[in-house]
């Protein structure tokens, strides 16, 4: 067999064209697929920033809405009730779904730690209205709406975002560092203190702001449990309280343009405080990465 | 307790003939010397190479059902270096582990037998492990400081728990950066990361680590498999400056190493002592065949 005759494998056997023409398909389908989700993004953001800029002002910003109909206010309550609901929401959730976190990671035996992840995942799919209709039949039946009714059913909602991403944090940190405290003569919540939960601080912090972005939006819980609120500026959670998705909500079923232009500038609030707040969690996921090595 | 009983020590080659005393080595600084609670809680800060004489008695460390250590029996003198060779997967990390207690850590694993430090059990069910580990340091294959901390944070990690103050702290932590041979390069960036020292500082910053709690025995596993071969040879070094101080058990896939830095050596094969001497007998003229067919490169 001379050379030629050898080489003469490497030659096409009539499916080249095709091969490549497969490939080209697919990674132009992949490319065309990837370039729509960013379409939508823009399209979404795009569409939002055009129809809300114009009703966008300070006096918007820092005025609370009128009665229904009025649209010489603006949301500043809204703004403060959002705030409320959601941080009263946060401080339920996040101290407890990081516990859940460091138990399943650190303490539980596998089979228990298993058992609490698949209850957490059907609890994050669990659809929100349900959780609305729950905390509606929890504390709002037979009594009143309440910021603080709205802010279990968020709470509720966020626990299992926190406590998921926080174990897939934990579960970063690299054993070698626990051996090596373990190893020092360190006690176990001691190196859980000291070592495990610094080294693993950025990404437990993204997580929690990410629960906080995502709840921030969501409407279909507050409907039921926080929407039938007073006038002016109310800061008590005690009672119903304004919110940006509900005056979005509200707006928009109103007949008055000037209305549905106060919704899209609502709707701007909204999306630039979830987008700042996904920015700033990624800034701390990713020097939270580099201090685990990964 | 008393720890000094010639006879009951296992000891393979002839003890320390003197009891020396080093002032200067840790002079002033509390031995941190574990007892079971109701006996006397402190030994006087003498230094004697009295201290830190290591027994196993029939041990046996399996993972499930994995019989990975099969009864060892063996001696660690204070001030020698021991280097444990043999092929992968023979045992040499998991026995060390137990000295520790660091192979309970994982799960699954369990060990029977006795490991007395300087005669006291240290599977004594009184026993606090804490302490024991604080008594038996151990230096690991890959350096692992913390990453969330500061050069200086990194070496009194394992002091801080015990409520010394700043001043003491600092002063320890001094020591043990002197005792690693690393205080020349890290004196300026001691508030630094460290993290971002090189693989051989990182290492060594370890080692501090481990002596800032001033334990009577050093466990060191390959510590110089992830080093080039200058960091390696800076650490082995530092091995023989630190032998004065504390005993020192040391696994190597190295035998070169071995040969280098260790008075006595140990051969395993397959979860088994196959053999014990002195480093020069077992490298020129072993009993067993199985050794001088590793020695020798037959093998492994």
């Amino acid at each position: 067999m001379n050379g030629a005759e050898s080489h003469a494998l490497l030659l096409d056997r009539g499916n080249l064209k095709r091969r490549n023409r497969v490939s080209k398909l697919v990674s132009l389908s992949s490319t065309i697929a990837a370039l729509l989700a960013v379409a939508v993004l823009l399209i979404v953001v795009g569409s939002v920033l055009s129809k809300g800029i114009g009703a966008l002002s300070i006096h918007f910003l820092t005025t609370p809405m009128g009665l229904f109909g009025d649209t010489t206010g603006g949301i500043s309550n809204a703004i403060v009730g959002t705030g409320i609901i959601v941080g009263i929401a946060a401080l339920m959730a996040i101290p407890v779904g990081m516990l859940v976190a460091i138990y399943t990671t650190e303490f539980a035996p596998d089979r228990i730690g298993h058992a609490i992840r698949f209850v957490l995942d059907l609890l994050n799919g669990v659809p929100t209205i349900i959780t609305g209709i729950f905390v509606y039949g929890l504390m709002v039946a037979g009594n009143r709406q309440s910021g603080f009714a709205g802010s279990v059913a968020l709470a509720i909602i966020m626990l299992p975002i926190v406590a998921r991403t926080a174990q897939e944090v934990l579960a970063l940190v690299p054993g070698a560092l626990k051996e090596a405290a373990y190893a020092l003569g360190i006690a176990r919540w001691r190196t859980l203190l000291r070592v495990t939960l610094p080294t693993a601080a950025g990404g437990l912090l993204t997580g929690s702001l990410l629960a906080v972005a995502r709840v921030a939006g969501e409407t279909a819980p507050l409907i039921l449990t926080c929407s039938i609120f007073g006038q002016g500026l109310l800061t008590e959670p005690g009672e119903a309280l304004a919110s940006i998705p509900i005056f979005i909500f509200q707006s928009s079923e109103s007949p008055s343009p000037e209305a549905h232009t106060q919704a899209w500038a609502a709707a701007l609030i909204l999306i630039v405080f979830v987008l700042v707040l996904n920015i700033i969690a990624r800034a701390f996921y990713a020097r939270s990465r580099k201090r685990m090595g990964a | 307790m008393d720890s000094r009983d010639p006879a009951e020590t296992l000891a393979m080659t002839e003890q320390n003939p003197e009891p020396q005393a080093s002032p200067e080595a840790g002079a002033g600084l509390p031995r941190s010397t574990i007892s079971i609670a109701g006996e006397s809680a402190t030994t006087p800060a003498k230094r004697s190479r009295e201290i830190g004489n290591v027994e196993l008695q029939g041990l046996n460390a399996y993972y499930g059902s994995n019989h990975a250590v099969r009864n060892v029996s063996l001696g660690f003198d204070s001030a020698k270096v021991t280097a444990i060779i043999g092929p992968s997967g023979c045992g040499k990390s998991t026995m060390v582990r137990c000295i520790n207690r660091m192979h309970e850590e994982i799960a699954g694993a369990r060990s029977e037998g006795r490991v007395l430090l300087d005669g006291l059990d240290l599977y004594d069910p009184r026993i606090d492990i804490v302490a024991v580990r604080r008594s038996v340091g151990m230096v690991f294959q890959k350096p692992n400081p913390f990453p969330t901390m500061s050069v200086i944070d990194n070496v009194t990690a394992g002091l801080r728990l015990t409520g010394a103050s700043r001043g003491e702290l600092e002063e320890r932590g001094h020591q043990a950066l002197i005792g690693a041979g690393l205080w020349d390069e890290v004196k300026d960036r001691l508030k630094g990361p460290g993290v971002g020292l090189s693989g051989g500082q990182q290492q060594r910053l370890c080692i501090a680590r481990a002596l800032a709690v001033d334990p009577e025995v050093l466990l060191m596993d390959e510590p110089c498999s992830a080093l080039d071969p200058m960091a390696t040879l800076r650490i082995e070094e530092l091995i023989g400056e630190l032998k004065e101080r504390v005993t020192i058990v040391i696994v190597t896939h190295n035998m070169q190493q071995a040969a280098r830095v260790a008075d006595t050596t140990v051969f395993m094969l397959d979860g088994e002592l196959v053999e014990v001497g002195p480093t020069d007998e077992i490298f020129t003229k072993p009993n067993d065949d199985r050794t001088e067919q590793y020695v020798t490169g037959k093998f492994g």
